[in-house]
């Protein structure tokens, strides 16, 4: 391990619990050379997570960091940003913990716009709990309670985020991990609620009952249905079908949050409060 | 606070807690507790403190822990419905032991229930509402006078000991208006969680001599981990059983060590009376007008009026029993606190209690009537 990486991890914490094969170590990865990139200072840096796999990463992470309960981890680092807004608020979520029972935090904090990252980790199932379908499974995959295939429509992240005005959105994959580094930097230093999907894999849990038997079957699998945002400008929807595009998805100029309730603070304490 | 005020119970515990300190207010609204809400937003930006209304209320109690995590003074509002929401991360701000105070204004019935009448249903949630043994105190205010004063001390509490407390109100207290004169005893004093020792290394959660780690806020240059998961004094989770042991008796032996300086409990002609009633809240106030017109009729009762729920006053209660003709426990709930009562009394007099379901307040003539029926 060269010594950026040694720098932000507590080495004393590993070896991490992840499965062989698993993409949440490269997404650390690409996260540490992000934050190096940006030059926070440690101090600085709050990494929030909430319960599964992905919540394992801020216990790694040499921050002040904070591992919530499961969903909540937006609602946590809302507080956290609020009181203490000169922090670097970076949050990761998997895909159950963000879209489904933290779904309602998710499009809150997308409406709210505080200046924070939400990193969210897809790997389409619950790996923890031994491989249960999650709001991102694809319909007709196959899961621990999903023998027969799952009958459920499934959530596009980034477009949900969209939807519910985030400012900053992008997916990434845990294949493209340079890439995803850069959108990491690129989320962080867009002011405002910035999101990245980041498209990964679970060998264990949603490979083995899926047909991609090895993390390199799924690695591939990345690397062959990702397109660059660029490309698939070009691409027609037939062409796209099956697909997903990754990079920078939506960028947005919106009040951000924490600096509209210091102005009204500031306001208020004018005694600048006739309503005009 | 002006010498002599016009408040509400819920107005008052806003004033209570901005006096501590509190800067940060998080929740969501929820009948009969909003007008506590309503005052923060007003009156937190006036002090450069922030309000802010989540999208639910598992979110408020997530804000608030956020907020304390930064060393910031946070408190959220609620009543039944939210109360139950909020429990899980309760819990966790009692495993990670992050100071924060939530309001519970009670309203009756489970579920939606009655959202606009009154009652004590929430005695035995509030203690233990959350999974797993876990340290909570819970405060019962019963004038307006006494809710400012309380809650300024429930944020005192948790700042000091890193234990999320309760201010348990029923909709009463919480509604009723009435002229609060204030005395100097009243002034809040401000509380501030003990801070990491410089020069020695932070351990956030130190098997420390007085059980109580010190506490760096986020950004202060400790970088450390905060978890729910049984974590050793280093912060990181732990499955080593000694070490489990030892740290969950620590956090939850928090409230014996501390038990007498939390305990708060008012005594009115408790000695030489004959019939011992124990109310607390509102009932409390119909309680001490039963002690008053019955001392004018020549019969001795008296009343022991718990402040302090949780942890339980056994041992003053337990002494005041002792040698009593009968004991009344009236509450607005089908007897919740009768079983405390009657665990600390333990056989040493007989216990009566009165229970009021309805919705409606229990009056001074329910509990005299029923006095004067056992003698």
């Amino acid at each position: 391990m060269d010594a950026t990486h040694k720098k932000y991890l507590r080495m004393d914490k590993l070896p991490h619990i992840w499965c062989p094969g698993c993409g949440d170590g490269t997404i650390m990865g690409s996260f540490i050379r992000a934050i190096d990139k940006l030059g926070y200072d440690k101090d600085d840096v709050a990494a929030i997570s909430g319960i599964g796999c992905s919540g394992r990463i801020t216990g790694y992470l040499d921050f002040n960091t904070l591992h919530t309960t499961h969903g909540r981890a937006l609602a946590f680092a809302t507080g956290v940003k609020m009181a203490k807004p000169r922090l670097k608020v970076f949050v990761f979520m998997g895909d159950g913990d963000a879209t489904a029972i933290g779904g309602n935090h998710l499009i809150h904090s997308c409406r709210r716009n505080i200046d924070m990252t939400a990193i969210i980790i897809n790997n389409n199932i619950y790996g923890m709990t031994g491989g249960q379908y999650s709001p991102t499974t694809p319909r007709g995959k196959y899961a621990t309670t999903a023998p027969y295939g799952t009958t459920d429509p499934h959530f596009d992240i980034a477009k949900l985020c969209i939807g519910a005005g985030a400012s900053y959105v992008a997916r990434g994959t845990s294949y493209h991990a340079k890439m995803l580094t850069d959108l990491i930097v690129a989320g962080a230093e867009h002011k405002g609620f910035s999101v990245i999907e980041i498209i990964t894999h679970c060998p264990v849990n949603f490979g083995r009952r899926n047909e991609l038997e090895t993390p390199v079957d799924m690695l591939l699998w990345q690397k062959n249905n990702a397109v660059r945002t660029a490309r698939a400008e070009k691409m027609t929807d037939d062409e796209l079908d099956g697909k997903f595009v990754i990079g920078e998805l939506h960028k947005a100029d919106v009040p951000e949050y924490v600096e509209e309730y210091d102005r009204l603070i500031e306001r208020v304490q004018r005694g600048d409060t006739d309503r005009g | 606070m002006a010498d002599s005020k016009l408040l509400q119970g819920n107005e008052a515990c806003v004033f209570g807690a901005l006096a501590a300190g509190v800067r940060f207010f998080a929740g969501y609204p929820i009948t009969p507790s909003t007008e506590i809400a309503n005052i923060f937003a007003l009156e937190l930006p006036k002090l450069g403190g922030k309000f802010m209304q989540m999208e639910d209320e598992i979110a408020s109690m997530g804000a608030v822990i956020g907020a304390s995590c930064t060393g910031v003074k946070a408190i959220t509002a609620t009543s039944g419905p939210g109360f139950s929401l909020k429990q899980e991360n309760i819990g966790f701000a009692a495993e990670a032991e992050i100071p924060c105070v939530i309001i519970n204004v009670m309203r009756y019935g489970p579920s939606t229930g009655l959202p606009t009448k009154s009652s004590q249903g929430d005695f035995m949630q509030a203690r233990w509402g959350t999974h797993g043994d876990h340290a909570v105190i819970v405060i019962a205010p019963y004038t307006a006078r006494e809710a400012y004063r309380e809650t300024g001390r429930a944020v005192n509490l948790s700042e000091r000991y890193r234990i999320p407390v309760i201010i348990l109100m029923d909709e009463i207290t919480g509604h009723l208006r009435e002229r609060v004169e204030f005395k100097r005893e009243d002034v809040v004093r401000v509380v501030d969680r003990k801070g990491p020792t410089p020069g020695v290394p932070y351990l956030p959660f130190e098997d420390t001599k007085d059980l109580i780690p010190p506490f760096a806020g986020f950004g202060d240059g400790h970088r450390y981990h905060i978890t729910g998961l049984i974590h050793d004094e280093t912060g990181f989770p732990t499955n080593d059983p000694r070490t489990i042991d030892r740290v969950m008796r620590r956090m939850n032996g928090k409230l014996d060590r501390y038990r007498n300086k939390i305990v708060k409990v008012k005594y009115v002609d408790v000695d030489d009376a004959d019939v011992l009633i124990i109310a607390f809240g509102s009932v409390a106030r119909s309680a001490e007008e039963v002690v008053r017109s019955m001392k004018k009729a020549g019969k001795r009762v008296g009343l022991l009026r718990p402040v302090t729920l949780w942890p339980f006053p056994d041992k003053e209660i337990r002494k005041a029993a002792s040698g009593k003709k009968a004991i009344i426990v009236p509450e607005m709930n089908l007897g919740q606190m009768v079983r405390e009562v009657e665990r600390a009394v333990a056989g040493e007099a007989p216990i009566y209690p009165l229970n009021r379901i309805d919705g409606e307040f229990i009056t001074p003539h329910e509990i005299s009537d029923l006095i004067k029926e056992i003698l």
